[in-house]
C-alpha cells in the first residue's frame, strides 16, 4: 500500500520522466501533458465564470433587444429600440437615465480622489511604530465590516437636518446648523461621499499598508544617506514603490464608486427629486421594480461601455507615466 | 406608492424575519388548467392534510395580529396548516411575480388594492369569483370603491380584509397647552390651531414631509379640491386641484409651521419625540405610537378643500397562479380566506378598519382609536384599478411632490411636467398590458 502511494506521488513521476526520455530541458515534458489537463484545473472556475458572468452577459444583450417583462407571456423583439429610447430626449427613460449617469459621474469624480489619498495618509500613519498601533488599525478598518444598510441608516439619522446629531454639534461649535444633508444638493453629495469615504477607506488603507511594507527599507536608508528629507523620501521612494498597486486601487475604487447604490437608496432615496439617483439605482428600479428588463439591460450596457472607456483611460495614464521613466534609465 | 410606512428601522427588523420562502412542492398532479383557481368552492375542506404557504407584508405593528389569527386558524383546522412568510411590501411586490413565474409562488397571500390590477394583468393572481358567491359576499357589505377596485377585466381578484387611510395624529399635551379643545376639521380651524400652537411655543407644529407620505397628503387634498389624479388613460394630477394641494403643502413650510427639508421619516420621529404637534400618517401607526407612551389622539384628516376626502388603501386576499394545480390546496386556501374575512373583527386591533360593514356594525371598532376614522369610510378615496399604476405614482407624482415641498421647483411647473411623463408611462403600460 505505502509503496503504491509513493509511486503515484506526483513529484516523483515528474522528476523521473524527463530523465527517462531524452535529456531535454526539465520543463518541457510538463507542456506535453494531456491537452485536457489545464482545462480540468480551470474547470471549476470556468464553470462559475461561464455560468455567472459570460452567460448572463450574452443573455443580457439578447434581453436588451426585447421589450422584456418576464411576467408577461409576450416578449416582443424590438431591435435597438431600447437603446434608441435612451438617446431620445422625448422618451420617458432618457431623462431619468442620463440624470442618473450624471449622478454617478459626480459621485465618482469626487469620491475616487478622496478614496485614493485619505487611505494613503492613513496607511502611512499606521505603518509607523507607535503604541496602540494595532488598535488604531482595527478602528480604521472597522466601518468596512459593516453592511451598507447599517452604515446608511446610522448616518441618515446622524445627518438628519432637523433631528440629527451632526447639525446639533455643528451648532454647538458655532457653525451653521441648518444644512440639509440629505435633502439638498450639494450638501447631499458631501454627505454621500463623506459617508462612503468613512465606510470604505479601511479597505484601501489595508492594501496600501501591505504595499508599503513591501518597499525595501534599504531604499529609505539610501535616500537618507543621500540627504533626502521626509517629503523627498515620500515622493522618490514611497510613491514609485506604490506604483504597481496604484493602478489596481484606482481601478477597483473607480468601479466601486460607479456602482454606488445602497447609500443613496437608503440615505436620500435618490433625492432631492432624482438628483442623487445613481445609474445602478435607476437600473435596479427599471428592471426589478418596474419589470422593464429590456430597458434596464440596455442601460447596463451603456454604463458598461462608459466604465470600459474610463478603465482604458486609467490604464493609459498609468502606462504613459512608466515609459518616460524607462527611457531615462536607458539613456 | 401606496404601501404602508416602511421606516428603515422596520425594514431591518423584517429582514431577519423574512427567512427563506417556505414553498412546499406541489404534490398533486391533476394537470388541470393552470390559469383557473380550481373548481367551484364548496365551503369547507375535508381532504387530506395540507400545508399552505401564506405570503404577506405585515412587518409592522400589524404583524403580531396577523400571526395570532393564523395560529388560531391552525388550531381550529386539523387538516390545514398555514405557514406565513412575512416580508417588506416593497420586496413582496418584486418577489411575488418572480416566484409565481418560476412556479414557486405561495398558495395564498394578501396584497394592496391598487396592486390587484397590475398583478392580474401579469397573470400573477387568478380570479376568485366563485369564492365571493360561496361566501355570499356582496357589494352591500363593502364600500363601493373598495369592492369595485378588486375587479379587473370583468373578474374579481381580491377579497378585501380591511381599509386603511391617512389620519391626523396630534399631541394632546401640546393641544391643551395651546388651548385647543377640539381637533381641527377644516382649513380655517386647522390654520387657527397652527397659529395657537406656534403662539404657545411649539414653533414648528406641523412638519411637512418631503417623502412618504407627502404624495398621499397631496392626493387627499387633490380629491378634497374636487380633482381626480388619473383618468382611464391619462394622468390628471397636474390639474388646478393638484396644484392648489401642493401649494398648500409648500405654504406650510413658507409660513414657518414646518422646518424646510424634512428628510425621510423625520416628521414621524419628531412627532414621536414631542418636537412637533401634528402629523398626518397611516392609521396603522396607532400601536407604535401607543407603545411609545406619547400623549396623542387621532382624528380624521381635516377638510382643507371643499369636500371631505382622504387617501386610502385596502388589504386584499388573493390566490396566486400555480404551476400545477392542486385542488386540495386551492380549497384549503379558500377556507382560509373565508375564515379570515369572517374573523376580521380581531384584525381591527392592528389599527386597520375591517372592510366589512357587518363586522364594523357588530362593534369591532368599539373603543379603538381608529373608530372616528372609520365613520368617514365613505370619504375614503382609492387609486383606480389600472395596471401599472403603482410604479407610475412612484416615478412621477412622488418625485414631483417631493420637489414641490422642497421648494426647488414651483408646484405648477413640477406637477405639469410629471403629469406629462405619467401619461406617457400610462400609454406604455396600456401597450404592454394590451389595453
Amino acid at each position: 500500500m505505502s509503496t503504491k502511494v509513493s509511486a503515484d506521488a506526483l513529484p516523483t513521476g515528474r522528476a523521473s520522466r524527463p530523465a527517462a526520455t531524452r535529456g531535454a530541458p526539465a520543463r518541457r515534458p510538463a507542456r506535453e501533458q494531456a491537452a485536457a489537463t489545464p482545462w480540468i484545473f480551470l474547470a471549476p472556475y470556468l464553470l462559475l465564470f461561464g455560468g455567472f458572468v459570460i452567460l448572463p452577459a450574452v443573455l443580457g444583450v439578447w434581453i436588451s433587444l426585447h421589450s422584456w417583462d418576464y411576467t408577461l407571456p409576450l416578449k416582443p423583439f424590438v431591435g435597438l429600440d431600447n437603446y434608441v429610447a435612451l438617446f431620445d430626449p422625448n422618451s420617458t427613460v432618457s431623462g431619468p437615465f442620463w440624470g442618473s449617469m450624471r449622478a454617478t459621474g459626480i459621485f465618482t469624480l469626487f469620491s475616487v480622489p478622496l478614496l485614493l489619498t485619505i487611505p494613503l495618509a492613513v496607511a502611512l500613519l499606521m505603518s509607523k511604530k507607535f503604541p496602540g498601533r494595532n488598535f488604531l488599525r482595527a478602528i480604521y478598518f472597522a466601518p468596512y465590516v459593516l453592511g451598507v444598510a447599517v452604515v446608511a441608516v446610522l448616518w441618515r439619522y446622524l445627518l438628519d437636518n432637523n433631528i440629527g446629531l451632526v447639525n446639533h454639534y455643528l451648532g454647538l461649535l458655532g457653525l451653521p446648523d441648518d444644512t440639509a444633508w440629505t435633502t439638498s444638493t450639494p450638501a447631499a453629495w458631501v454627505a454621500l461621499i463623506g459617508v462612503t469615504v468613512w465606510w470604505t477607506l479601511g479597505f484601501n488603507a489595508v492594501i496600501y499598508l501591505a504595499a508599503l511594507q513591501d518597499i525595501p527599507v534599504e531604499l529609505y536608508e539610501a535616500a537618507r544617506v543621500d540627504g533626502a528629507n521626509g517629503w523627498q523620501q515620500f515622493v522618490h521612494v514611497t510613491i514609485p514603490g506604490l506604483k504597481p498597486i496604484l493602478s489596481f486601487i484606482t481601478i477597483i475604487t473607480l468601479l466601486a464608486s460607479a456602482n454606488m447604490f445602497g447609500q443613496s437608496y437608503l440615505m436620500t432615496q435618490g433625492g432631492p427629486g432624482r438628483e442623487t439617483r445613481t445609474a445602478i439605482y435607476q437600473i435596479a428600479d427599471t428592471g426589478l421594480r418596474n419589470f422593464q428588463m429590456g430597458s434596464a439591460a440596455a442601460m447596463s450596457y451603456v454604463l458598461t461601455v462608459f466604465l470600459m472607456l474610463v478603465s482604458v483611460v486609467v490604464f493609459w495614464i498609468f502606462r504613459e507615466k512608466n515609459e518616460p521613466k524607462a527611457k531615462k534609465v536607458r539613456s | 406608492m401606496t404601501r404602508p410606512r416602511m421606516s428603515v428601522r422596520r425594514r431591518l427588523a423584517a429582514a431577519t424575519a423574512i427567512g427563506t420562502a417556505v414553498v412546499i412542492g406541489v404534490t398533486g398532479c391533476s394537470g388541470g388548467s393552470p390559469e383557473a383557481a380550481g373548481e367551484a368552492f364548496t365551503g369547507e375542506y375535508t381532504g387530506e392534510e395540507v400545508e399552505l404557504s401564506f405570503w404577506n407584508g405585515f412587518t409592522g405593528g400589524d404583524g403580531p395580529f396577523m400571526e395570532s389569527m393564523v395560529e388560531q386558524f391552525n388550531e381550529e383546522h386539523d387538516n390545514i396548516t398555514v405557514v406565513s412568510n412575512t416580508m417588506q411590501w416593497a420586496d413582496f411586490y418584486q418577489r411575488l411575480p418572480a416566484a409565481v413565474t418560476a412556479g414557486e409562488g405561495p398558495d395564498v397571500g394578501v396584497m394592496h388594492l391598487d396592486q390587484l390590477a397590475t398583478n392580474a394583468a401579469r397573470s400573477v393572481i387568478v380570479p376568485i369569483d366563485d369564492l365571493t358567491d360561496q361566501l355570499e359576499l356582496t357589494e352591500d357589505d363593502f364600500t363601493t370603491e373598495v369592492w369595485d377596485a378588486g375587479v379587473y377585466d370583468g373578474a374579481r381578484y381580491g377579497i378585501p380584509l380591511d381599509v386603511h387611510s391617512l389620519a391626523m395624529y396630534y399631541n394632546t399635551e401640546h393641544f391643551a397647552a395651546a388651548g385647543i379643545t377640539e381637533p381641527p376639521t377644516d382649513a380655517a380651524s386647522f390654520q387657527e390651531a397652527l397659529e395657537k400652537l406656534s403662539a404657545a411655543g411649539y414653533e414648528t407644529p406641523f412638519w411637512m414631509p418631503t417623502r412618504w407620505p407627502s404624495h398621499l397628503m397631496n392626493l387627499s387634498l387633490l380629491w378634497q379640491n374636487g380633482g381626480e389624479p388619473f383618468g382611464d388613460d391619462e394622468a390628471s394630477f397636474g390639474s388646478d386641484a393638484g396644484i392648489a394641494a401642493l401649494e398648500w403643502q409648500r405654504g406650510i413650510v413658507d409660513d414657518g409651521f414646518s422646518p424646510s427639508d424634512v428628510a425621510v421619516d423625520s416628521q414621524y420621529v419628531a412627532f414621536k419625540n414631542g418636537e412637533t404637534s401634528i402629523t398626518w400618517d397611516g392609521i396603522w401607526q396607532v400601536n407604535d405610537l401607543t407603545e411609545s407612551g406619547l400623549p396623542y389622539a387621532m382624528a380624521p384628516v381635516p377638510t382643507i378643500g371643499d369636500d371631505s376626502a382622504v387617501w386610502a388603501n385596502s388589504h386584499n386576499f388573493f390566490l396566486p397562479r400555480q404551476a400545477s394545480a392542486d385542488q386540495d390546496k386551492t380549497d384549503a386556501a379558500k377556507v382560509f380566506i373565508a375564515w379570515m374575512s369572517e374573523q376580521s373583527a380581531e384584525w381591527a386591533g392592528s389599527g386597520m378598519i375591517p372592510a366589512r360593514q357587518s363586522v364594523r356594525d357588530a362593534g369591532a371598532l368599539e373603543g379603538l382609536p381608529q373608530a372616528p376614522i372609520a365613520e368617514q369610510i365613505d370619504d375614503m378615496r382609492f387609486l383606480p384599478p389600472i395596471p401599472g399604476i403603482g410604479t407610475v405614482v412612484t416615478e412621477t407624482l412622488e418625485v414631483a411632490v417631493s420637489e414641490g415641498v422642497l421648494g426647488s421647483t414651483p408646484p405648477a411647473d413640477v406637477l405639469t411636467d410629471a403629469e406629462g411623463t405619467a401619461t406617457q408611462l400610462m400609454e406604455d403600460n396600456a401597450a404592454t398590458f394590451g389595453g
